[in-house]
Formats: structure tokens, sequence, C-alpha cells
């Protein structure tokens, strides 16, 4: 529909006038993505902080283990022997000690929440759902309804999987990955989790299915509302790179999600349903397992990675395409390279597609086929290399302002960087055989999906917090919240990869091997919790700016950072129909128009009169 | 103030990255596996070359940050890109990573893909929660038969040996894996309930115990001495005390340690 048409016929709804229409079952755009936001948050503190107790515990366990081997050396009732021996009662006595259940349990927690709620949620379902519409010109997402439907279907499986914590038994102790047979036989994880006890991992497994689902009905509606409801002028290549990069997303949930759906229906019918996708003969728990038999460990997998590695583009691409746009916007210069960040955006999502075997080389499927996944996991890399050298591209000759949302998406490039380097050792086959369910691969994807991920979660809420809400948030705070959080996951992660090159097992509760008792690894370990309950609680700096700033944050004008995209052009907070009276500006301009050589000020918005850019300026799009 | 700032963390973060994994990387646990050396080797060179990626991209960011700061009057350059370095860069990246990871396939196909070393000693590593129990096939050379019906583990009999195949009467079962140095062992690999991961750091080896699956792993040991066997896939609640023990020992040591233990 073209601007005229929309101006003369578009019938502008009056906002609800019910309290609970308006704010809680809203089908407005703007309020489901502060609704995705809000989760998001709430979700990433939960997930921390179980994050922070297990470490907690792993340090404890740690220093009770290089006492233990001191002990060994004494004589058994010196009084030096005694006195160590009532010091390590009092560390078995303290409170975040934890079962090798619930250790795991809460580690399988931490995973399933900050990948599903965290990392799914807010890049796309918030950020997205609020920005995409306004961005490029439209009154709201092409079926709200269905909008409504997705963050309600998410909320429901978050809470479905946070109700795992209160079954007997609990969560599931078999990993984010949830690979069967441990998954699929309630006896495969322990006294507990038999009968009653397995409804945790049932629990688990319904709420991805939940999930599942309302991400595909997001994904139809990002699609289709990129398609279709451009404004007049905003053409695909003058979309801002943050619409790019939420559209790939919206392809790549919508084609890997629906594999995801089935692999969890698939898993709790071998669980509830006496099937046997997953589940191969012969098996013995306490006493043959005679009532399964013919299926595939091996079939899970291949499923969950055909989800598993889109998904961590799902995480990551949003990121990308904001970080792009911040450093344009931050630097004063256009993106360098435009196309070539949508080709390599679109390289990364479709080459992406044909890489899932790389979390597999050990696994015992076809060796043959290890060697194609892994030379496909080193052409990824190839536009991923391109997204940093146009990023670096984009600095350069630039004048850059040093706000927090820069800060943030600077950092992000430095741990794109760093965690994508542990890529090319783990993409390697022969080198995997090495470091294969090491810390290495822990430091690895919490660098490159987590933090970075989270890292361009923090500069969008920076950035476009003045819009949402009106106010600006403390630019002080902001700065600290990011150098000490930047450090700290920097000492986490890299010192991860360190007790990775010693051979160090993830997923271990315990030091029961004389190499993870040595000093070395206990000092690692302790390095890296402390370091982690410090950088956790600097994250309540974010919390108190956010908190303090939507009370008492200066009002923000309409385009306080001097940006170019269509929301800057509207007020702030946005009135209801996002454009006064449903008048949806033409767009005459590229999204990247900074220095343009002759204009009158250093940006030109892309809603700006076609004179606004001099004739004489290099052409762009 | 800001850019200094950002200069020096990133500056801090490549010294101390590159010092750590510099004095750290040598001390990768000793080897004691001839295939082993081809793994180190691609994880050195792999080390270098990425080792300088980083600190060039790193810096680079900083030192960008550090000049194109923002000053009174300064003002940014309209630069649109360039497909000609685009195209280079695309080329030598793809080049470069392609070229590494086809430099590591000739020990992939040693253990994976090239028929294995003949004669070998062929040894059983089946895991189960949560331990491992290692079957040698005795003089005969040949396995005797498992079913899972016989399975009795107050009895000792952990995997089922059918003890009426003859096949099986000199069948040695064992916690922990003793092989000879210097001669080439064949592993199949296996567990009896949820995936288990053999794994010997020293060794460079590490594969999933499947149930339902046989994989065949070749190696050779070059040195003497006892190593940790870990359990390197999530296998419950007692994953991290799967422990058991790799003994390379003197090839008389080895005949010994067969002759007392037969059955
Ligand atoms: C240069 C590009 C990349 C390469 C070559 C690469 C390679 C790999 C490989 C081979 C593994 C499996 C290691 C193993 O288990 O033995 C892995 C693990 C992982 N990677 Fe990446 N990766 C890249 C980029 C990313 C990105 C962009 C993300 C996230 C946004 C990511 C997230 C993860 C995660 C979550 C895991 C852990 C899987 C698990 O639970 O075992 N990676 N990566
Ligand atoms: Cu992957
Ligand atoms: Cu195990």
């Amino acid at each position: 529909m073209s601007a005229e048409s929309a101006a003369e016929h578009v019938h502008v709804h009056e906002p609800p006038s019910s309290f609970i229409r308006r704010w809680i079952f809203s089908t407005d755009h703007k309020v489901v993505g502060i609704q995705y936001w809000i989760l998001a948050l709430v979700a990433a503190f939960v997930g921390m902080w179980l994050s922070v107790v297990f470490r907690l515990h792993l340090a404890n366990e740690g220093t009770i283990a290089q006492l233990n081997n001191q002990l060994s050396a004494l004589a058994p009732d010196s009084a030096q022997a005694q006195a160590l021996t009532e010091q390590i009662k009092a560390l078995q006595a303290k409170w975040f000690v934890l079962t090798p259940e619930k250790y795991l349990s809460y580690l399988t927690m931490h995973g399933t929440i900050l990948v599903f709620m965290v990392l799914t949620t807010a890049p796309m379902g918030g950020f997205g759902n609020y920005f995409l519409p306004i961005q490029i010109g439209a009154l709201d997402m092409a079926f709200p309804r269905l909008n409504m439907l997705s963050i309600w279907l998410t909320i429901l499986s978050f809470i479905t999987l946070m109700a795992a914590f209160f079954v007997p038994g609990g969560p599931p102790n078999s990993g984010w990955t949830g690979y069967p047979p441990l998954s699929a036989i309630p006896a495969a994880q322990g006294k507990g989790y038999e009968g009653p006890g397995g409804y945790g991992q049932d629990l688990w497994v319904l709420s991805i299915a939940i999930f599942c689902f309302a991400s595909l009905v997001g994904a139809i509606n990002f699609i289709v509302t990129t398609l279709d409801l451009r404004t007049k002028g905003m053409t695909m290549l003058r979309m801002p790179l943050t619409c790019w990069a939420w559209f790939v997303t919206a392809i790549l949930s919508l084609l890997s999600f629906a594999v995801l759906l089935v692999a969890g229906l698939l898993l709790l019918l071998d669980r509830n349903a006496g099937t046997s996708f997953f589940i191969p003969g012969d098996l013995f728990f306490n006493k043959p397992l005679v009532d399964h038999r013919g299926g595939s460990p091996i079939l899970f997998q291949h499923l969950f990675w055909f989800f598993g590695h889109p998904e961590v583009y799902i995480a990551i691409v949003p990121g990308m395409g904001l970080v792009s746009h911040l450093l344009s916007t931050f630097a004063r210069k256009p993106v360098f390279g435009y196309a070539a960040m949508v080709f390599a955006i679109f390289g990364i999502g479709i080459v992406g597609f044909f890489v899932w075997g790389h979390h597999m080389f050990q696994s015992g499927m076809s060796p043959y086929v290890a060697v194609a996944f892994s030379v496909m996991t080193m052409v990824v890399g190839v536009p991923s290399a391109i997204k940093t050298f146009n990023w670096l591209g984009t600095l350069w000759g630039g004048n850059i302002r040093f706000t927090s949302p820069m800060l943030y998406a600077l950092g992000f490039v430095s741990l794109f960087v760093t965690g994508g380097i542990g890529g090319i050792f783990l993409g390697q086959n022969a080198v995997d055989i090495y470091f294969h369910d090491t810390y290495f691969v822990v430091g690895h994807f919490h660098l490159i999906m987590g933090v970075a991920a989270i890292f361009a979660m923090f500069a969008g809420t920076a950035f476009w917090f003045p819009k949402m809400f009106g106010r600006m948030m403390n630019e002080p705070l902001g700065k600290i919240h990011f150098w000490i959080t930047f450090a700290g996951v920097n000492v986490i992660f890299i010192t991860m990869h360190l007790m990775g090159l010693e051979g160090h097992p993830r997923r271990y509760s315990g030091f029961n091997y004389d190499f993870l008792s040595s000093n070395y690894m206990v000092t690692c370990h302790k390095i890296v919790t402390h370091t982690a309950i410090l950088t956790a609680t600097t994250q309540l700096l974010l919390l108190v700016n956010i908190v303090y700033s939507l009370f008492a944050g200066p009002k923000a004008t309409d385009n306080p950072w001097e940006a170019t995209s269509l929301e800057w052009a509207i007020p702030s907070p946005p009135p209801f129909e996002n454009f006064k009276g449903g008048h949806v500006p033409e767009v005459h301009h590229g999204p990247y128009e900074f220095s343009v050589p002759g204009a009158a000020k250093d940006y030109i918005m892309q809603q700006e009169p076609p004179e606004a850019r001099p004739a004489t300026a290099p052409s762009a799009h | 103030m800001t850019p200094l700032l950002f200069v020096g963390m990133i500056g801090a973060l490549v010294a101390l990255t590159l010092y750590f994994f510099a004095t750290k990387a040598p001390i990768l646990p000793p080897l004691i596996s001839e295939h082993g050396q081809l793994i180190d080797d691609q994880i050195y060179l792999t080390l270098i070359i990425t080792g300088a990626i980083f600190a060039i991209a790193q810096l680079g960011l900083a030192f960008l940050v550090y000049k194109y700061r923002h000053r009174e009057g300064a003002k940014a350059t309209y630069l649109l890109g360039s497909h000609k370095l685009e195209y280079t860069w695309s080329a030598a990246t793809l080049v470069l990573f392609v070229g590494l990871n086809l430099m590591g396939q000739k020990v992939w196909a040693e253990m994976h893909l090239n028929e294995h070393p003949k004669p070998a000693i062929e040894v059983e590593v089946t895991g189960l929660q949560f331990k491992w129990y290692i079957r040698y096939p005795g003089k005969d050379g040949v396995f005797g038969r498992r079913d899972v019906n016989m399975i009795n583990d107050a009895e000792g009999n952990f995997l089922g040996l059918d003890k009426t195949d003859p096949k099986g009467a000199d069948d040695i079962v064992m916690g922990s894996l003793t092989v000879p140095v210097g001669v080439p062992v064949v592993m199949k690999i296996g567990s009896r309930d949820v995936i288990h991961n053999f794994g010997v750091r020293e060794l460079r080896v590490k594969q999933d115990a499947v149930p339902g699956l046989a994989v065949y792993i070749p190696f050779k040991a070059t040195q003497t001495g006892s190593y940790e066997v870990a359990c390197m896939e999530l296998c419950g609640y007692g994953h991290y005390q799967m422990r058991s023990q790799l003994n390379v020992v003197t090839m008389a040591e080895y005949t010994k340690f067969l002759a007392d233990n037969a059955p």
C-alpha cells in the first residue's frame, strides 16, 4: 500500500480503553515487544544466578579436593590432619553445596533458560517486534493477534519450564541438549526421576515444544511484515541492517524450530507412549529394558543440531544487524559495504544450515560425513570474517561518539572476534578430537553466542530506551556497567579456554581426577567463580539504571542520537498508532546517510525530502 | 578518556591472552600416542594462525577507535565500501580456513577412514552408568556372545557374557584398560545404557560410546605409564566420577597381565 493511499484510507484504531487489552493481552506490537524484553530480563537474572550457585559449588569442591590432597600426605592422626578434616567438614556444610543431581539440574536449567528464554526472545521478539514495523514505516505487524499469541505462548513456555523446579525430583539433569537415552528413559536419570520424579524432563520437553510453536508463529509474522508492509520508498535495499537481520532470523526460525518441534514431540512419545524413535534395543537399567528397540540416539542429535546450529545464528544475527547500525550511527559514517553485509547475513543463514554435524564429530556418525561438515564449517567462517572486516571498515575514517550503546557495540565486535577464534579450532574435525566436550567449548560458545548476543541486547536497550520510554538512561552508570562486564566476561571465558587446553571435561560436578584437583585447575576454577560473582553483581547496576531512568531519567527528544531511521522521526515514546494519525511518511534516502558531503548537517533522515541530499554527493543506494 | 580506556582494555586483553596461551599451550598434557603428534601439530599450527588473527583484529579495533575518536571540528569521510577489498578479503579467508582444515584430514583418515592396522590387539570397551569395563578376547582371539538378559551386576556379569558359549570361556573382563607399548590396538567402543564417551587426554582419543552402535578406534601407545580415563559425554549424575585407568606396559608385562587374569 502506498503512503498516499495509506494516508487517505487507513482508519486509525483508537487504543483499547480497557487496561487489560491495552497493556496485558495487547495486540500492539510495541507492548508485545516490551513484554518480550521484560521476559528476557527476568529470565536472564534467573539463569545467571543459577550459574552463580553452581559456580560457588565448583570453587568450593575444588578447595575441598585440594585439602584432601594435602590430607593424604599427612599422618592420619596428626593434629594437622585433624584440623584439615574439620576444615573440610565445614566446607562440605556450606549452603551452596549441591548433590550431583542438583548440580546437573541447575546446569540444565541455566542453559535452557538462557538459550531459549533470553537469546531467542529479546533480540527478535523484543526489539524486533517493537522496531521492525516502525523502521519500515508500518502501523503494526502484519498479524497483530498472532503476535499476541506468540508472546503469550512464550510466557506459557517459560512458566512450564519453571514448573520443573516444583515437581518431585526437580528439573531434568540431561543438559540443555537433552540427548536420549538419558533424557528418554526416566530410570537413566537416577533414583527420584522415575515415576512422578520424571515430570521435570516432561515439562522441559513440553516447554520447548510450546516455545517452538510460538517461534514459528512469530517468524511468519516477521517475514510477512517485512515483505508486505514497507512504506512507499522503503525498498528492500533501503532497509536498515537491523530489519535485514530480523528478516533472515525469521527465515532461520521458520526452518529450524519446525525440526526441533518434531524432535521434542518424538522424545515426548518415547518417554510416555512407549515408542522407540531414539531408544535402541538391548539396553539395561537395573533390568533389561524389554519394551524398547529399534531407535537411534544419533537421529535425535541430527534433529537437535539441525535446529541447534541455526539457533546460534538466531541468537546472534539480530545482534550483528544492530551492531552494524550502531557503529554507523555513532561513527557518523555509512555502513562499510552495505550490500556485502546483506550478502554475508544471507550467507551465514544459508551455509549455517549445512554445518550442524560439527557438534557430532565424535558422536559415532559417519566419519566421511564429518569431513564434509568440517569443510562447510570453515566456509561459514568467511561471511563471519566479512562482517568483522566491514565493522572495522565502518569505523575507519569516522568521527566516533562514545555513548554507552556505542561502547556495548564495540564490545560486541571484540567478543565476536575472541569467540570466533575458538570456532576455528572446534570446526576442524581432527582438532575437535582433543577439544570436544571440554571447557574450551564452553568458553567458545559463551563468548560468541552468549555474551556477544547479550552485549547486543545491552546496546539495544541503551540505544532504544529513550524511544521506548521517553527518557534517557544514565550514561556514567551505563559505562561503568560496560567496563566491569566486558573485563569480567573476558576473564571468565578465556580462563575456561585455558582449562579446556588442559582437557577439563565439561558438565562435571566434582574433582574425582588427579588432573582436575591440581592446583592449576582449582586456581582456574576459583578465578572463574570469583569473577562470575563480581560480574553477576554488576548486572544489578543495569537494573538500577533501568528503574532509575524509567522514573527520573532526563526527558528524551525525538532524535537524541541524531540517527536516520524512521523510529527517530516520531515522538518518544511513540503514539499508539506509531505515526501520528496513521500518516506514514514516504522514504527518500538510504538508511545510513551520515556525513554526506555538502549536506547541511551530518545526517539525513530517511523521510527527509530528496533535496536534503545535495545532487553533487556520490550516490549511495 | 573513554577511547584511551578502550585501548588499554583491549591492549590488556591481547597481551594477557597471548601470554597465557603462549606459556600454557606448550603444556598440553604429555603425548603418548603415535597419531597424537599429528593432532598436536595441527593444534599448534591453529594456535599460531589464530593468535595472529586475534591480535591483528583486536589491536586494529583499538587503533581505529582511538584514531577516529570524536574531536572538535572533525568530520567523518563519506565512504561506502570497496568491492575489490571485499572480494580479496573473502578469498583470502576462504583459502586460509579451508586450507588449514584440509591439513588436518590426514590424522582423521588414519583414525576413521583408512583400514585399521593389522595385526592389532582387539579390546572391547563398554561404558555403563558409571563405570568402564574392558574385555579381552583371550587366547582364542575371539569374543564370546553377549546377551542383555544375562547381565547380572550382583554376580559381576556386567556385560552379560553368555557362559555357555565356548568362545567366551577365556574372555577377560577388567575395570581398566591395559595395553602394551608400541603395538597397534583397536578398541571396539560401546555402551549398555546411555551415551558415554571414552576419553584419554594423553592418548588424544575421544569417542562417544553409543548404545546399539560399535565404533572402532585404533591407537598405538608410545610411552609406558598410567593415565586417567574420563567419561566425556554427559551420562547422568555420576558422570563426573566415571573414571578408569589406562595402563601402558611393556610386552612382557602385558603377557603376564593376560596370564594372571585368565579365568
Ligand atoms: C566461526 C564460526 C564458528 C565455528 C567455526 C564454530 C564451531 C563450533 C563447533 C565445531 C562446535 C562444537 C564443538 C564440540 O562440541 O566439540 C561449537 C560449539 C558451539 N558453538 Fe560454535 N562455531 C562458530 C560460531 C558460533 C556462533 C556464531 C555461535 C553462537 C551464536 C556458536 C555457538 C556455539 C554453541 C552454543 C556451541 C556449544 C554446543 C554444545 O553444547 O556442545 N558458535 N562451535
Ligand atoms: Cu554449530
Ligand atoms: Cu559416562
